[in-house]
């Protein structure tokens, strides 16, 4: 019978080889698979003594450390759902989330409880936190909170069950969580490791934080099938020249990442051609790769195999796409987003919901065993999410519009709504709209996103209550207290007033232009 | 000191805040983490420092600890000179 739950999946490694090393963090040591089994064994003893039950909701507020990693392994032990909340975003906006889905414990890093707590009380969330310390010595015991003495047995979970909930940017101003089952991420990492072939040999990066959707695969491939986990720090994740010293230093095998810091690594990376032997795999997902860009890391670094994943957090990466050696010189066209990974199904449907004919644009639809559940608490919102299928079967709306090639490939065309991709991050314009909106001096705004060489480039314009221009730094800075940094738009513009079609809506082709 | 704070205020004002009124930008107003100075921006400033001072910025110093205000960045450019 197959494994059903995420903690049993990380133990059946574990037990395979105790010595070997399970996370490196660059800075501050390792861990073994024995040791990280015997810290999440901890943190399960304290979540007990707590009064932590099975299906109770923690939140995990550290940044990316071994001691971070020992606490989600610790919460999925004691069959309790993680909530990782961005230890570097808006204190109002972590606090909501935590209080959004009701979490009965917080694993708050100790330098984050002094802004939260307070955030906390001012919203009438009465949250017990437990304090860690990230010392010097990486996942030293010492630092982690937990309970020595007899453990509790681990708890199992059935496929069905809740492992975690990532939040990710709501039209409505407030972030919705995207509810993720044991089944969805196992059918994900086992699909993960038929394609890409992980041995105990391998050294993944770690680069996503644990709230972007990419840190699924960082966590789970490596720890469910014995490689060894190396972390990129937040600070050293937005260097190139810093990840280049890392990729060489630990021999790295598999690199994944957002396109954005792999199109930094290749312009930026190192004044030496790139060397990196050991690299065998460069995965990317989370937004358009531009061509230029790909194909100058490329030529950079030509041995690795390239791979573009798509998928939308509700699903998981849902097709995946192999990009061929020596990109040719005159392709300017982004490459596709692929063909439906081996364990889904995928349709491509008109606007009223019935199939497109082969090589029309439609939106991507997909089912099968990666699929979330739904959104916490948004019943409406979840339902809307999916449509069913003449065969009865449940079908997720991507929202992206493709078109199908005759080999069964899939090309992205753009969305249906007005959402957008930023370093990877979904941003829903609306949510950026809805923050610009509360700063006094403005009366209205809309915000849009055009393509740039460098990315995707968020426009506010502005039309403020005196008629004038308001300060860039107040802008940005009631932004940045308000949405994580990539929300914050990065041009303002000022008019008189916004422009209206004639049915007096908010012309946001005109102001499409004008961005 | 004064002199290089100036030089670095008008680079960022002139860079990554076009039409800003130069007294907003205060000594101690956060560059990267009220968004002012993205990564790719962030980038451009040490280029600029290195060039412009004759310094060199290690890849561990360019860091938010170093670079978030101009009091920090003036501090960062005069230890090294």
């Amino acid at each position: 019978m197959p494994t059903a739950d995420l903690f049993t999946a990380f133990a059946v490694a574990a037990a395979r080889q105790p010595g070997a090393i399970a996370v490196v963090d660059p800075d501050r040591g390792s861990v073994t698979f024995g040791e990280l089994e015997a810290l999440a064994t901890r943190i399960h003893g304290l979540l007990a003594l707590r009064g932590v039950r099975p299906g109770d909701r923690v939140a995990i507020h550290v940044q990316k450390s071994i001691e971070g990693i020992a606490a989600i392994l610790g919460v999925l032990r004691a069959g309790a759902v993680y909530i990782p909340v961005d230890p570097h975003g808006p204190v109002p906006r972590n606090a909501f989330i935590m209080h959004d889905c009701g979490v009965a414990l917080a694993i708050v890093e100790r330098t984050l409880q002094p802004l939260l707590a307070p955030e906390l009380a001012t919203i009438g969330a009465d949250i017990p936190l437990e304090l860690v310390e990230l010392g010097r010595d990486g996942g030293g015991v010492s630092n982690m909170p937990g309970r020595d003495g007899p453990a509790p047995a681990p708890v199992a979970r059935g496929a069905d069950d809740l492992a975690y909930v990532l939040y990710t940017s709501g039209s409505t101003g407030r972030p919705k969580g995207v509810m993720l089952t044991h089944g969805n991420a196992l059918s994900f990492v086992g699909w993960c490791a038929g394609v890409f072939a992980p041995t105990p040999a391998d050294r993944f990066s770690s680069h996503a934080p644990f709230h972007f959707d990419l840190s699924i695969l960082d966590l789970f491939l490596p720890l469910t099938r014995g490689s060894t986990l190396v972390l990129v720090s937040h600070e050293v994740g937005k260097d190139p020249a810093r990840i280049a010293e890392l990729v060489a230093a630990h021999a790295l095998t598999v690199w994944y990442s957002a396109p954005s810091i792999l199109t930094l690594l290749a312009a930026h990376g190192a004044p030496a051609p790139l060397a990196f032997p050991s690299l065998r795999l460069v995965l990317f997902a989370g937004e358009v790769f531009p061509v230029k860009h790909l194909r100058a890391l490329q030529r950079r670094l030509p041995h690795p195999r390239y791979f573009n994943l798509y998928g939308p957090t509700e699903t998981n990466v849902c097709t995946y796409h192999e990009i061929p050696p020596d990109i040719p010189e005159e392709r300017t066209d982004p490459y596709p987003i692929g063909r439906t990974c081996e364990n889904l199904m995928a349709r491509v449907v008109a606007p009223d919901l019935g199939d497109t004919a082969r090589g029309e644009e439609g939106e991507l639809l997909i089912s099968g065993p990666n699929v979330m559940v739904g959104y916490w608490g948004l019943e409406e919102q979840s339902a809307r999410a999916f449509v069913s299928g003449p065969d009865g079967r449940r079908w997720y709306r991507t929202g992206d519009l493709v078109v199908e090639a005759p080999d069964g490939t899939f090309t992205f065309r753009g969305r249906r709504d007005r959402m957008v991709k930023k370093r990877g991050y979904r941003v829903e314009l609306g949510e950026v709209e809805a923050c610009v909106l509360t700063h006094p001096a403005v009366a209205e705004a809309a915000v849009v996103a055009s393509a740039t060489e460098d990315g995707v480039r968020i426009t506010a314009v502005i039309a403020s209550r005196d008629g004038g221009r308001i300060s860039l730094i107040a802008l940005k800075r009631h932004c940045a207290e308000r949405v994580p940094l990539y929300m914050v738009p990065d041009q303002f513009l000022f008019v008189p007033a916004l422009p209206r079609t004639s049915t007096d809506k908010t012309d946001y082709q005109r102001i499409q232009e004008m961005a | 000191m004064e002199d290089t704070q100036r030089i670095v205020k008008d680079f960022i004002l002139a860079q990554f805040l076009p039409g800003e009124d130069p007294a907003a930008l205060e000594p101690t107003t956060p560059l990267v983490t009220s968004a002012i100075l993205d990564s790719l921006a962030t980038m451009r400033l040490v280029s600029f420092l290195e060039e412009r001072f004759g310094i060199q910025v290690e890849a561990h110093e360019a860091s938010v600890d170093n670079l978030n205000t101009l009091d920090l960045i003036t501090a960062l450019v005069r230890s090294k000179r």
